[in-house]
């Protein structure tokens, strides 16, 4: 016998018992109770279904309905998806505040994707091609960056039948295509359920770097197409901030922000600034190729932990149109925190700090969900979905689980240090701990394409940096007169990268993004004054002239020279070369 | 509905704050319960779970002197509700909003859910509007703007109720014109405590734009739960119906937290850190995410929610996730409180996640920012000098660095350091920052901007 329909047994909480629901499967979405709120089937115990509610549960009692819904919580995927925010499990927050009021009130429903938009489908396939799952059967000009596809789902295949330009809404057919188990007819919209990662034909090493017009993350921890990095970090050290640059300067096609149990100014702040803030390839706003999902800290928690599937599954659908995607997640720590809310009220036996066991391998199998691939069809198109989380480790203790299950999996990781956010170095990304496993790949690709110095000069920065730690160690032992002056010259070149490098001013117009050809010039600059003062030290200059020389104000407001303007690094050039020469002259 | 008005006396476990009634019908998650004692003491309860007709209740007042046998419970078909109206300004309420003062009784203009509903993303408005608390340190450093959450980090014996009634007296706009309104949630402090506060909102005739709930020390700690919430609820009807700009202040959050781990334990649920259970920081969303405006309402809700840490430890988990949550933290310093200084705020890990928007030309004065961090990375190097001087001795140090130290501690005295009733303009808080600065040699101040060095940098 199969119920359609059980009753509550049980509410603690988001998780609600029933009884009833014979034949449902897990991870089936039902709606409980007489306000009709959202649930899903998380563990089935004999004739006990445990449902996590995706709203708060208060007024929920025995006896009460729980309806199947017979699917597993699933998204629709379709054009409008850009430019939305969705909650975690994808209701459209702009229509529920038109629709419901200011506050988001249970039981509340909207269709993902508006079904008011006229979009037009244009054909490519033509009718007797044969169709393989993922092939492109037409575009829809989504916004004036994005030209979504419109694919054979995963797991059909067959003749097209017919198709022709089509305008109306999502649930228009645009095709009819005959398979093996006869016509089926084919949408606009396609349903995916989120716990899936979508399908891909094949999937490869990263190549390709993804530059993020950020200095320290570019040159010294690049990131690739494909890649994963995580962000740790105590609260305070600039996480979100370099989320937000992230998700604002990465040369990506598409950017999923999912903020996930962060603060809700956090998102307004996104939603009121991207409109505003161009795309600096297209000049396009950035809202044109951003899908936010937000579930804030006091939203449900259960569709909290639901949002990170949210957002990476619409991720995976541009991927699967050929887009290189990049994902944010702020913060996988609230993620791993919701888990281990659902998973203390299902008195499952905690592992590590009260997390449940499985913490690691769903980490690791939402990180998976990254990479660079081979996407379904026959045009094989190659794209990419990068994957950055952030992590806000209790005390900024990174020895937490969330921290240490999260970089066992990531190949970057990007060190946060509450001591450089103190002293106002943003971003506060700390150059001895952090790493990237890309570093190589982009390497060759920047001396290849860039300049063949990329690699040398980055790494003979970072020597710089490194030593300038052990001589700070040995200072605080000894005091700087103790140090030979070329040490202390090299103290003061290690200093003019950090403060004039390093640091970047996210919120200053011309600093908040830098181009991969000005971070060469700069850092070649920088390297030059150094290569200058040491030969001039040997020819006799005393240390204190060459510290305190006019031209390092020029140095520091290098960083502000304007992209379109790279004569002017020469110029300073120059100019350095003839004022340290000045001091030998004499 | 049938189980409405049927009292149930079966009661069958007591432990700790909860109840365990059985044989209930028709009752329902998050539900009131009246539960009369025999000697006609009625006490308040709430459903935390309900697993078939047996209904687990939390009572608020304590379960001190309950019977099993004795008790009567009457399930109220109704969450936790509070009676809203304009004639709450100038009252003060307990924990479940009943006035314990001599006034009359309120008459509610309608009825509001204390939970109330998360506050959708999509409808908020930025908050971008510069509050001028009259302290330096806040107002330059640490800028607040009206809708935002900036908690003060302290610790036990700081005076940190001093520095929260000062910024409640003193905060305004630089726009005049507008209602301004005073939401006060006192959860497990003094009596003492509370009567600063009283009497100062009383002194300053703040009182007649204020709404107190008080929870004192003694009082039953369970609810602590629920008053933040009646508070916030006031809040809320005060700002997004009357139009009022609201400051609400928490005090102590600390206290809050710790009767949500005794609830907790009670429950036997398993414990996250130092006890405190896995939904801590969840909880916490949910009142300080409550803080706010909304785009087309006049109204704001900002807070300042005021936690003692435990030992004085960041990372204890009730700072921890409140600096999670909160838009920013001022730290209250115990060595400074030492030297006498006050207001003790340690500037260095200090911080206003929304001050870039609050604040430049046309909303305090375009050298702002400058000023700022100019005047951060000063005092951080400063303090960083003096730390080596510790070590090596002060002939260690350059003389640029020894400049340094002298700024850090001129820092401390005349910029840091103001009265209780001391109410510094922002051009009066700019002005000494400049006056400060001009201590170091201008080729220092790389922070600045030229043109600012320009206009602003006192001459000699």
């Amino acid at each position: 016998m199969n119920g359609d329909k059980g009753e509550v047994i049980k509410v603690s909480g988001p998780l609600v018992i029933a009884r009833g629901l014979t034949g449902a499967r897990m991870y089936e979405m039902v709606r409980v109770g007489e306000a009709n709120l959202f649930g899903e089937i998380i563990e089935i115990k004999g004739d006990d279904y445990s449902i996590q509610v995706y709203e708060e549960t208060e007024g929920i009692g025995p006896g009460q309905p729980v309806v199947r819904t017979k699917e597993p919580l699933s998204v629709e995927l379709g054009p409008g998806l850009i430019r939305s925010i969705y909650d975690g499990v994808q209701r459209p927050l702009d229509t529920l505040a038109q629709d419901f009021g200011e506050y988001i009130v249970r039981g509340a429903e909207r269709p993902a994707l508006d079904r008011s938009s006229k979009w037009n489908f244009n054909p490519v396939a033509k009718i007797g091609d044969s169709v393989e799952p993922g092939d492109v059967l037409g575009t829809v000009q989504e916004s004036n960056l994005v030209v979504h596809k419109i694919m054979v789902p995963p797991g059909r295949s067959g003749i097209v039948k017919k198709i022709g330009p089509v305008t109306g809404n999502v649930d228009s057919e645009v095709a009819v295509i005959e398979g093996p188990e006869g016509l089926f007819s084919v949408t606009m919209v396609q349903r995916w359920p989120v716990r899936d990662p979508r399908p891909v034909a094949k999937k490869l090493m990263p190549t390709d770097p993804m530059t993020t017009g950020q200095r320290v993350i570019d040159m010294f921890f690049p990131i690739t197409k494909g890649g994963t990095a995580c962000v740790p970090g105590p609260f305070g050290s600039g996480k979100t901030v370099v989320q937000h640059q992230l998700a604002k300067w990465a040369d990506a096609e598409i950017v999923v922000y999912v903020g996930c149990g962060e603060r809700g100014n956090e998102m307004t702040d996104v939603l009121m600034e991207f409109p505003h803030l161009k795309d600096p390839a297209s000049g396009e706003p950035l809202m044109e190729r951003t899908v936010l999902v937000a579930n804030t800290s006091n939203m449900p928690v259960a569709a909290r932990e639901a949002s990170v599937f949210t957002g990476i599954t619409i991720a995976e659908y541009f991927r699967d149109m050929g887009y290189s995607v990049a994902l944010m997640a702020d913060s996988t720590s609230r993620w791993a925190e919701a888990m281990r809310e659902i998973s203390g009220r299902l008195e499952e036996m905690p592992g590590e700090e009260g997390y449940p066991a499985y913490l690691g391998s769903r980490i690791a199998s939402f990180y998976e969900r990254a990479g660079n691939v081979i996407c379904l069809g026959s045009e094989k198109r190659s794209a990419a979905l990068s994957l950055i989380g952030a992590v806000s480790p209790p005390g900024g203790d990174l020895s937490e689980p969330v921290v240490q299950a999260t970089l066992r999996v990531v190949k970057i990781f990007w060190g946060l240090d509450d001591k450089l956010a103190f002293s106002r170095h943003f971003p506060a990304i700390n150059w001895l701990t952090s790493y990237s496993l890309y570093q190589n790949i982009v390497d060759k690709s920047a001396d290849e394409h860039l300049d063949a110095l990329w690699s040398t000069n980055r790494k003979r920065a970072m020597g710089m940096l490194q030593r300038e730690a052990e001589l700070e160690e040995l200072v605080r032992l000894v005091g700087i007169d103790a140090l030979p002056y070329d040490d202390r010259l090299l103290l003061q070149g290690a200093k003019i990268i950090r403060e004039d490098f390093l640091h970047q001013n996210a919120f200053d117009e011309r600093d908040t993004y830098t181009s991969l050809k000005k971070q060469f010039m700069l850092l070649k600059m920088i390297l030059h004054y150094y290569d200058e003062a040491k030969v001039a030290m040997t020819a006799g200059a005393t240390l204190d002239s060459l510290l305190s020389l006019k031209v390092l104000d020029d140095i520091a407001r290098a960083k502000l020279i304007p992209e379109d303007d790279p004569g002017q690094f020469a110029v300073l050039e120059n100019r350095i070369t003839e004022t340290i020469r000045e001091l030998t002259r004499k | 509905m049938a189980g409405i008005t049927k009292e149930y006396r079966t009661v069958k476990q007591v432990a700790g704050p909860l109840m365990l009634v059985e044989g209930v019908e028709g009752v329902t998650y998050g539900e009131l319960a009246d539960i009369k004692l025999q000697n006609g003491m009625v006490r308040r309860g709430r459903v935390l779970e309900i697993n078939g007709d047996k209904a687990m209740v939390q009572v608020f007042e304590g379960t001190s002197g309950l019977s099993p046998q004795d008790v009567r419970v009457k399930f109220l078909a109704k969450g936790m509700e509070l009676g809203v109206s304009i004639d709450m300004l100038g009252r003060v309420f307990d924990g479940f909003g009943r006035p314990t003062d001599d006034g009359p009784a309120i008459i509610p203009e309608k009825y509001l859910n204390v939970n109330g509903n998360p506050m959708n993303p999509f409808s908020r408005d930025y908050p971008n509007e510069f509050i001028q608390t009259g302290i330096s340190t806040i107002d330059l450093l640490n800028t607040l703007v009206r809708g935002q959450k900036l908690p003060l980090f302290s610790g036990s014996g700081l005076p940190h109720s001093h520095l929260a009634a000062q910024i409640a007296r003193q905060a305004k706009v630089l726009k005049t014109g507008e209602k301004f309104a005073v939401v006060f949630a006192a959860m497990g402090i003094t009596f003492e405590e509370s009567e600063f506060f009283v009497a100062d909102f009383r002194r300053t005739g703040a009182i007649e734009r204020s709404v107190l709930f008080i929870n004192l020390a003694d009082d039953p700690p369970i609810e602590r739960i629920a008053l933040p919430r009646m508070a916030l609820t006031a809040a809320e009807y005060l700002a997004f119906e009357k139009d009022m700009h609201v400051l609400v202040i928490l005090i102590d959050l600390t206290n809050y937290c710790e009767a949500l781990r005794e609830i907790s334990a009670a429950r036997r649920e398993v414990p996250g850190r130092r006890g405190y259970p896995g939904y801590l920081y969840t909880d916490l969303s949910t009142l300080y995410e409550r803080a706010g405006r909304i785009k087309g309402k006049t109204g704001s809700i900002t807070q300042i929610p005021v936690l003692t840490m435990p030992e004085d430890d960041k990372t204890h988990p009730i700072p921890d996730l409140t600096g999670y949550i909160t838009e920013g933290q001022i730290m209250i310093h115990r060595g400074l409180h030492t030297l006498g200084i006050y207001p003790p705020v340690d500037v260095l890990p200090s911080l206003s996640r929304l001050k870039d928007k609050g604040i430049g030309a046309g909303k305090t004065r375009e050298d702002h920012a400058d000023v700022m961090n100019q005047l951060y990375s000063a005092y951080a190097r400063g303090k960083n000098a003096k730390e080596l001087a510790v070590v090596l001795g002060e002939s260690a140090l350059s003389e640029t660095d020894i400049l340094f130290v002298k700024f850090a501690d001129a820092f401390e005295d005349r910029f840091v350091r103001q009265g209780e009733d001391e109410n510094r303009t922002i051009e009066e808080s700019l002005r000494i920052g400049w006056e400060l600065l001009a201590m170091l040699p201008k080729n220092e101040l790389k922070r600045v901007r030229d043109a600012y060095l320009e206009k602003y940098y006192p001459k000699q």
